[in-house]
């Protein structure tokens, strides 16, 4: 198995190492770097749970090999909140709405949601709801994740706004 | 919220129970930093990976491992052999045997696809998966028993049964009364339901991390619905008396059932570190959990019932058939669905047989609501049977359920009903949702050609068990102001996402008279909190909050007592507001309460005399043994009739979950158990292949409910408080148990103008389809008679001895008196030998049966052969045993019936 050295940068913070080629992304950023938000709920791609950002886009770190994402930005959910623990807007809707039980499948909810709401992008509820379709969560029955993206979606008007 | 008042405690008015404030878990697992299993490394720590079986059934001819332990990276690599050196007995849910023998690794014979052979040690999982599939082992195929159908007429699983029937209850054949009034009701139906196998999936797949420190103490971390329960289970299973064991399990990504008990794989993995003495850790991946963890549900109902003219509830018999897989954890016959099917509603008789079957699948565990099945089989069959009678579906359930007015009372199988509300909260559920509407609404689409559909299902659940059975405990809080004036609270509750670190808070809180985030709530380790079975059974805000309120109001008097002491009051003027002590009509004499704890730990000299020092207390309550859950439900439905598409349009949940603690915490239970249901109805099925191959092993294939396929739900609160303590009732499985049966209704009546829809979940488009067009599109037969051809009746070893009672009676029958040895095989438990007595006057009978446990003597009749006698019994229950025996020379056999325990065999020969 070849190996080849590789360096990422991760909430800020570099990360070097070195990988066979055949390790994913969500496994180098877990065991390598330590960042055990990532979540690997089922590695083939359906659950959702170890969703990171890769250069601004939202990425399921089990379908991404490492060595892919060689020289790579890449954002976890250990990096969203401010450093003095202030929440980012989505992780605090989230929480206002009661989007979660065992947390397990949340911060890839919250990384789909971070990326397509980051800067000035505010896609439609229905785009929001569609995008969270790639993803599983068995215990809340989606209510409160459905509440949340209808607050951070474009056309959910002044409360949005409020939360943003 | 109804929340009840608790009394003139002195203590600041309700503030946070029923308030819907945020989650204390939420900060941590919504910024990456939840502690689930795999996130522990532990220095040294090796990784485990198994080799596991790619056929259903068969003996092992030979495996040679030389390759994979010649693998760079593997460290070792166990068979059964090695992990034999550490005695194991794997336990049941209820701490009991297992009914058949069950090792960690195949003993010479595999029993499902999965069965795990081989356990790898690796410097990492990827090269202790490498090393995996590089164990080659040569089997002798066998023919699989997959089906229940299949179950019934093949040779048995296990080489130590007889037949594949691992529990039986209730009476093989139908009771003569029971059959005489259903086959003279009024109107009868006889209704078939075939739910499919569903895997419980938690987002978190098992998992364990094992370390033996030393030789006397062994840590485990655990995904797992209780640490104290694990601790408890690997003592016993593992006979390690004098190792302390401490099991931790801060966050768990979901259970649902699963992780109860530990089973083959993480038990394995801690015997292999016990034998290894390295840190080990294996985590499941989710083709292991899907073809490897144990399932549930998988199971079949002919429910008959019989109504008067007025369509009165008369008579009813129920025969269930559960797949219970190779290795359930607790080879039962899910006698709860019996317990529970008529517990609502007015029913003079029913009887029932309930069966579970031993097949080369995996094993079955719990998943949320296990008897799930008695709602979905009774709602559905009183949907079918309203069609049929012409009678609406809700008067047909005003006309039967048991109201509040009509208790106490008990029901047809002796619940003592008190409290359930049922019929009310259907009441509620109409005076919400308007049906006269929605029917106009529903004419007119079919005028359109579009079919919408209404589901309504009303139920009642057990919760917060306690008492009854050994391991169903109470719950344990201690709790602590700390010298900051703090509240520390070590609570023998256990989330997997229900927010107990909450709840618990808010219940302290509010009767301690402090801020909410003045409380901090530490579970999920078996050194902090007392025995608990964790979250199972929709026990923990029941009991947990019983037990965190008796807590506090024991800390609260102490608190009181050093106040007033100090303050030179009287107890019953001090109140706790805001973490504030008051004496009334003496606001100047306001105190801190870290100001009154700093003294209580740090001032021995001025606590009163006979005080012990600092502010701390525990109880732990044990509530009534059951509280009643109960819920009407509503949805509609439009069916695409050229698709079979089901859109769910709304869905009302009105229940009875007594006092709330969290609004949106009991929202967030019953909407995820909605959830699970509606995957049970339209999406989720674990299929195998005729040889016993899984066919649905990646969530590609094991399709879950996403967002897209889950309504907005509204709730309608219709609480009442329960008797327990702080008047809760549990909410965890509700919903996954009233959920399907609402939506199988919708539908039903979505397409009623098609004709009736047999309920064999899921209703995939194809079944739907099938019904819409009046052909077999879903290949199952689904519309057609064929699906509901009865299935074989009998077992065919089961006929052995019935044979020899049915063998023509020689002309001189022998005598029977003397001294016969008897073998008993109970429906539960091993076969019981004794000794019996006969002596016969004419046709009159006397004797006795001996046994280890003592004689009893009985009278009865002797007739041709035939021997008829009775005897009454106090253990485990009071109930006749009816003994029905037939002598053939030196061979007597026959059977006893034991009351609604049903029926055991008896064999035996003379003692000459």
């Amino acid at each position: 198995m070849s190996e080849h050295q590789i360096s990422v940068t991760v909430n800020g913070r570099p990360l070097h190492g070195q990988v066979e080629s055949r390790v994913s992304l969500g496994d180098f950023l877990r065991i390598d770097g330590g960042y055990t938000g990532v979540h690997l709920g089922c590695e083939h791609g359906v659950c959702g749970a170890c969703t990171v950002i890769v250069d601004g886009k939202a990425v399921r770190s089990c379908l991404m090999l490492a060595v892919q994402a060689d020289g790579s930005d890449v954002t976890t959910a250990e990096g969203l909140a401010e450093p003095d623990g202030t929440l980012h807007p989505v992780q605090q809707t989230m929480r206002e709405e009661h989007a979660l039980q065992c947390g397990f499948c949340t911060p890839g909810v919250v990384m789909t949601l971070a990326a397509l709401t980051a800067g000035d992008a505010r896609p439609t509820e229905e785009a929001l709801i569609g995008a969270l379709s790639g993803h599983i969560c068995r215990c809340t029955g989606y209510q409160g994740i459905r509440r949340a993206a209808k607050r951070l979606a474009a056309d959910a008007g002044a409360r949005a706004g409020e939360v943003a | 919220m109804n929340a009840p008042e608790f009394g003139a405690t002195g203590i600041g008015a309700a503030r946070y129970i029923g308030q819907r404030v945020l989650r204390k878990e939420d900060p941590r697992l919504l910024t990456g930093r939840g502690q689930f299993v795999d996130d522990i490394a532990l220095p040294g720590m090796l990784h485990v990976a198994f080799a596991r079986s790619p056929i259903a059934r068969g003996r092992i001819l030979s495996i040679d491992t030389t390759a994979a332990r010649e693998l760079e990276g593997v460290h070792a690599v166990f068979l059964h052999a090695d992990l034999s050196k550490q005695k194991i007995e794997l336990l049941s849910f209820f701490l009991m045997p297992i009914e058949v023998p069950v090792t960690l690794l195949a003993d010479g014979r595999v029993a499902y696809v999965g069965d795990p052979i081989a356990l790898i040690i690796a410097d990492s999982r990827h090269i202790a998966e490498d090393a995996a599939a590089l164990v080659e082992v040569e089997y002798a195929e066998e023919d699989p028993v997959v089906t229940i159908a299949d179950a019934r007429t093949g040779a048995p699983v296990h080489p130590t049964t007889e037949h594949n029937i691992s529990q039986e209850m209730g009476d093989e054949e139908i009771d003569e009364d029971l059959d005489a009034a259903l086959n003279g009701a009024a109107h009868q139906i006889t209704h078939h339901v075939t739910h499919q196998r569903i895997s419980q999936s938690p987002m978190e797949t098992r998992g364990v991390v094992a370390s033996r420190d030393g030789p006397e103490e062994l840590t485990l971390y655990i995904t797992c619905q209780s640490p104290t329960n694990i601790a408890r289970w690997m003592s016993m299973a593992l006979g390690l008396p004098q190792t302390a064991i401490r099991v931790i399990a801060k966050d768990v990504g979901g259970s649902f059932g699963l992780k109860n008990t530990p089973w083959k794989e993480e038990t394995a993995t801690v015997v292999a570190a016990l034998l290894y003495g390295r840190p080990l850790k294996w985590i499941e991946d989710r083709y292991e959990n899907l073809t490897a963890a144990n399932q549930a549900r998988e199971a079949e109902m002919t429910l008959r019932i019989g109504f008067d003219k007025d369509g009165k509830l008369l008579a009813s018999h129920s025969d269930y058939s559960s797949n219970n897989g190779a290795y359930p954890q607790g080879a039962d016959a899910n006698v709860a669905v019996q317990m529970f099917l008529w517990g609502a509603y007015k029913i003079p008789a029913f009887g029932f047989l309930t069966r579970g079957w031993y097949s080369n699948t995996i094993g079955l565990a719990a998943y949320r609501g296990p008897w799930a099945m008695e709602s979905l089989a009774r709602e559905t069959a009183l949907d079918t049977a309203a069609r049929q009678m012409g009678i609406d579906p809700i008067e047909l359930r005003r006309r039967n359920l048991l109201t509040l007015k009509e208790q106490p009372a008990a029901s047809v199988m002796g619940l003592p009903l008190e409290d359930i509300t049922p019929a009310e909260c259907l009441e509620k559920l109409l005076a919400y949702f308007d049906v006269a509407a929605f029917r106009r609404e529903q004419a007119e689409a079919r005028k359109a050609g579009r079919y919408l559909g209404l589901g309504i299902a009303a139920y009642i659940e057990p919760t917060g068990s306690a008492g009854s059975m050994p391991v169903m405990t109470g719950e344990l809080a201690q709790l602590r102001i700390e010298p900051t004036g703090q509240v520390t609270a070590l609570m023998s509750t256990h989330s997997q996402g229900h927010g107990t670190a909450t709840t618990m808070a808010q219940v302290i809180a509010d009767r301690l008279g402090v801020a909410y985030e003045d409380v901090t709530v530490f579970e999920g380790d078996s050194s902090r909190g007392g025995f608990s079975p964790g979250a199972a059974g929709s026990r923990q805000g029941v009991i947990g909050g019983g037990a965190a309120i008796k807590a506090s109001d024991l800390l609260a008097s102490k608190v009181k007592e050093l106040a007033a002491h100090l303050l030179n009051a009287s107890p019953e003027t001090i109140t706790i507001t805001d973490g504030m002590i008051h004496v009334s009509g003496a606001p100047e004499m306001s105190r801190s309460l870290r100001s009154i704890a700093e003294i209580a730990y740090g001032e021995p000299a001025r606590l009163p005399e006979g005080f012990e020092a600092g502010l701390e207390a525990q109880y732990r309550y044990t509530p009534p043994p059951m509280t009643f859950t109960s819920a009407a439900h509503a949805c509609t439905v439009e069916v695409d009739v050229d698709t079979g598409f089901v859109k769910i349009l709304r869905w009302i949940s009105s229940e009875d979950c007594g006092t709330v603690i969290n609004p949106a915490v009991v929202e967030g239970q019953i909407a995820g158990g909605l959830a699970q249901a509606i995957g049970t109805v339209l999406l989720e099925d674990f299929h195998y292949d005729a040889r016993g191959n899984p066919t649905t092993v990646t969530y590609k294939d094991y399709l879950l409910p996403q967002i897209s396929d889950i309504p907005t739900f509204e709730f309608v609160h219709a609480n009442t408080p329960s008797q327990s303590v702080g008047g809760m009732r549990g909410v965890g499985e509700g919903g996954a148990i009233i959920g399907p049966p609402t939506l199988v209704n919708a539908i039903t009546d979505a397409l009623a103008p098609f004709g009736e829809v047999p309920v064999n979940l899921p209703l995939t488009p194809a079944k739907l389809l099938s019904v819409i067009e009046g052909r077999d599109i879903a290949g199952t037969g689904a519309g057609t008679a064929a699906s509901h051809a009865p299935a074989p009746v009998e077992v065919a070893v089961a006929e052995a001895p019935v044979a020899a009672v049915a063998a023509p009676v020689p002309a001189a029958s022998t005598s029977v008196d003397g001294d016969w040895q008897i073998t008993m095989v109970p429906p539960m438990g091993p076969p019981q030998e004794m000794t019996a007595h006969f002596a016969t006057d004419g046709t009159a009978l006397s004797g006795y049966l001996e046994s280890p446990e003592g004689r009893q003597e009985f009278t009865g009749s002797y007739d041709g052969g035939k021997v008829k006698f009775e005897l009454k019994v106090e253990k485990p229950m009071k109930i006749t045993l009816k003994y029905d025996l037939t002598v053939d020379g030196d061979v007597i056999s026959g059977k006893v019936k034991l009351g609604m325990l049903g029926s055991a065999k008896l064999t035996g020969t003379r003692i000459v």
